[in-house]
């Protein structure tokens, strides 16, 4: 136990050390793209003059490494600053739609990872039968097409045809879970349809390659039956592998669903980081980028601590 | 009202299988194209209720209330829900007086009085009074201002009180048209507060109050029950949503999830018309799509050079194939039909190869090679539109080299940089206020560096001009000046087209700019 704490220990500080680092990249490459702030906003409008008034309002006068290092001070100290462009608060800008990001993954995985997970054991077990094929075919057709595909499809039949669900996802701070639900239904199926292929089939690839190795077939010629083969004796050892790729999963439900959030018109951080990147709205960027990393060190941590609570050999590599 | 639930109509045949064989680009338009010949049924639309739903191609997470900043039709069209400005140009393009009751303009039209609109109030109860009008000019004028009208407003020497319902306005040089410029979207007047503006809490005199206002995503607004106006703003509240991609806008149009869209999809708006609880607008305004060519540098320099360019696109093909017929040929003169002083007379510019090998050879060249920057940013479809020039203009021996530039940064990085890209103008309700926007020489959006002496002489003659025959012949021999010897091609002029459910309706649409002049809000009402 005390060193499953250690590594915890070690793995969030590792984990901070990470986000400095993502952080200057972030600051480096949005520095590096063409134009600034002021040139992105005011588009055609731009003449000398108002170039440099805003220029001067915003601190954007200052060199780049002074600019990145106040950031990050205030950043550390939790103040994630104002938006360029309409003077709020980051955390404002950041916080509803942040909520609305986790909002739908979570859904989106509440439908995914169990589908996955019972196909895939499913498939292992009657591998190479019909079965199997047909689930594998749909899967990996799912996820060849591009989701906005998939998206146009559903709301054609769903939204335009038989009329069932709505084409905007768009749910407002008093929209009850019930509606929620409703309203969200056809992108988390969307997204659950491009995200449970690769569940799927590492669940069954982890499975059928410990159904060769000598402790099966012990257990196989000790009269065990198949449910009860691949529930209690294979799938603990495989547990390893399909965590990873779940939190893999759930870390892309996360960071990449910028299309699925255009095409129904969902206000995601997606959307928010493109506009925010095309602005060169620094503080904005920052923030949204802070909140990826975090979620993909978070997930990896979480993935890494229960591969080894489920098979503690990781534990000393030898 | 309840959208008809079986309409027997069938599928487009084109539709059965070519929609999938076209692949990526044919999907995408699937829900589209389909939906306007298919049955309908929308469970959750609530067309019972008094909200006006819009769905809006433009907005972003950046927009602000300043008006400062306002650039697209989103904040444009949220501004005029809230706020009034001194005048407003009306349905039929004549200006008409709006929080200004009167105004009077000096013989040598250089001083202006503007007399304002007594018992007006703002949404918070607050009257207007003169030092709001004043605070609201300033903050688009001064060092300190970073305002995008700052260049429209340069001509204003200065502004003062009179009395607490009368603004007086020097101006530095002689213009007649000051009062329609009054009229910019940047202008709305807010309220002052400790003498300076205050745009952030959306206060204004407007039809409605501000709800709620969530950049990039939806602003809800609420009739403003003490509205000066009478007869206007027919809704009970709004609710205007950024839905950026059109399959979803006319999606939400043809489930009934709005009720309003804009910028309806060219492509499949023929499906759209079918569709009887849905109505298609279109309107032929100022808005037009330009490729200006910088007049300083070679070879654009020699006018030669630019009348063999101005022959050798086909501006009909354009017009069908980029707008699909919702437009007309441009004639390189940035003013349209719906401007009073449109010089129909002139004769077009026609395609016309055999001429424009003739001003090259005047131009002592026997081929002209060129490089054309295009990005989609500057309208949609400019890179087709430059790779049909292309086409076109092979035949009179001029090679064009598209070059394909990045949307992002467009504005700052290509357009007045390189120098013959793509650009488009929405264009202005006078000839004058359009002629000093960008093509007088001291302009800071002259995009084709274009410095003309007779040019500049009559605009400012024009801008003097009290009589309004004689400016119009001023302003036409501008417009022949312009396509002849401009620095600039205009192929087309965009219509206006965006589509409602049948239940809104409305009076005569403003040709300024869609949606009624961006006034839908004020101006409509449902049936």
């Amino acid at each position: 136990m005390i060193q499953i704490v250690r590594l915890v220990a070690q793995r969030i500080a590792l984990g901070l050390f990470t986000l400095l680092i993502v952080t200057l990249l972030i600051f480096l490459a949005v520095e590096l793209l063409p134009g600034d702030f002021v040139d992105a906003i005011l588009r055609q409008g731009r003449t000398q003059e108002s170039v440099e008034v805003l220029r001067r309002q915003i601190g954007l006068d200052q060199p780049a490494y002074v600019r990145y290092f106040s950031w990050l001070t205030n950043a550390a100290q939790g103040d994630l600053g104002y938006s360029f462009s309409n003077e709020r608060p980051v955390s404002d800008l950041i916080g509803n739609r942040l909520y609305n990001t986790f909002f739908l993954a979570g859904y989106a995985a509440a439908m995914a990872v169990p589908v996955a997970l019972t196909f895939g054991i499913l498939a292992a077990l009657y591998r190479n039968s019909v079965f199997d094929r047909v689930v594998n075919i749909t899967a990996l057709s799912a996820i060849s097409s591009p989701e906005f595909l998939a998206a146009y499809i559903l709301i054609f039949v769903f939204s335009i045809q038989l009329g069932w669900l709505p084409s905007l996802a768009h749910i407002a701070i008093d929209t009850s879970l019930w509606e929620s639900l409703k309203l969200l239904f056809l992108p988390a199926v969307t997204l659950t349809l491009v995200t449970v292929a690769h569940m799927m089939r590492m669940t069954r690839a982890a499975i059928i390659n410990l159904m060769t190795s000598p402790y099966i077939e012990m257990a196989l010629l000790k009269g065990v039956g198949p449910k009860r083969l691949i529930l209690r004796h294979a799938l603990p050892n495989a547990l390893s592998p399909i965590v990873n790729v779940v939190a893999m999963n759930l870390a892309y439900l996360v960071v990449g669903v910028v299309v699925v959030e255009v095409v129904f018109v969902y206000p995601g951080l997606g959307q928010l980081l493109v506009d925010s990147v095309s602005k060169r709205d620094m503080p904005v960027v920052q923030a949204g980028c802070l909140v990826f990393a975090v979620t993909y060190i978070g997930l990896n941590l979480v993935a890494d601590i229960l591969s080894i609570i489920t098979n503690p050999r990781l534990l000393n590599p030898s | 009202m309840k959208r008809s639930k079986d309409q027997n109509t069938v599928i487009p045949p084109n539709l059965r299988r070519r929609g999938f064989l076209k692949g990526v680009a044919g999907t995408a338009a699937l829900g589209t194209l389909a939906s306007a010949g298919w049955p309908v049924r929308a469970a959750w639309a609530s067309p019972d209720s008094d909200t006006v739903r819009v769905g809006l191609g433009h907005g972003s997470t950046g927009d602000s209330l300043d008006p400062g900043t306002y650039f697209d039709a989103y904040m444009m069209f949220v501004g005029w829900g809230l706020r009034n400005n001194l005048t407003e140009i009306g349905q039929s393009g004549d200006l008409l007086p709006e929080l200004a009751e009167s105004w009077d303009m000096s013989t040598d039209a250089m001083k202006w009085t503007f007399n304002l609109r007594k018992g007006v109030e703002f949404h918070d109860g607050k009257s207007l009074t003169a030092q709001d009008v004043v605070a609201s000019i300033n903050h688009h004028r001064g060092d300190d201002s970073s305002s995008a009208a700052r260049p429209l407003l340069s001509g204003v020497k200065d502004i003062s009180v009179l009395n607490s319902h009368t603004v007086q306005i020097r101006l530095r040089t002689p213009n007649v048209e000051f009062a329609h410029m009054l009229s910019d979207f940047h202008l709305g007047i807010m309220p002052a507060v400790d003498g300076k503006a205050d745009w952030r809490s959306g206060n204004g005199t407007g039809g409605y109050v501000l709800e709620s206002f969530e950049p990039g995503e939806r602003t809800m607004l609420r009739r403003n029950p003490n509205y000066w106006k009478k007869a206007a703003a027919h809704f009970e509240a709004a609710d205007i949503r950024v839905i950026a991609d059109h399959t979803a806008r006319t999606n939400a149009l043809m489930t009934g999830a709005v009720d309003i869209i804009d910028r309806a999809d060219l492509q499949t708006i023929h499906l759209l018309k079918q569709n009887p609880d849905i109505q298609v607008e279109q309107v032929s305004g100022t808005q037009h799509y330009s490729i200006p060519m910088h007049a300083n540098a070679s070879p654009f320099s020699d006018n030669n050079v630019r009348l063999a360019l101005k022959h050798g696109i086909d501006r009909q093909s354009i017009v069908d194939n980029i707008l699909r017929g919702h437009g007309r040929p441009g004639n390189d003169h940035p003013i349209g039909v719906s401007n009073r002083h449109h010089s129909a007379d002139l004769a077009q510019t026609s395609y016309d190869p055999d001429k424009a090998q003739y001003y090259l050879k005047k131009a002592d060249m026997s081929g002209l090679d060129v490089n054309l920057s295009a990005a989609d940013a500057a309208f949609r479809g400019a890179v087709d539109t430059a790779v049909l020039y292309q086409e076109h203009a092979k035949s009179a021996g001029i090679n064009i080299n598209v070059e394909k530039e990045p949307n992002d940064g467009y504005w700052s990085n290509v357009w007045m940089k390189k120098p013959f890209s793509m650009c488009y103008w929405g264009g202005q309700p006078t000839e004058g206020w359009m002629f000093s926007t960008s093509y007088s020489a001291n302009a800071p959006w002259n995009d084709m560096f274009w410095k003309h002496e007779r040019f500049n002489t009559l605009l400012n003659n024009a801008l003097a001009e009290r009589d309004v025959e004689q400016r119009g012949e001023l302003y036409g021999e501008l417009q022949r000046i312009v396509r002849d010897e401009g620095s600039v091609v205009i192929p087309v002029f965009a219509d206006h087209v965006f589509a409602t459910s049948a239940r809104v309706k409305h009076g005569e649409l403003a040709a300024n700019w869609e949606l009624d002049g961006l006034k839908g809000l004020e101006r409509w009402w449902f049936a």
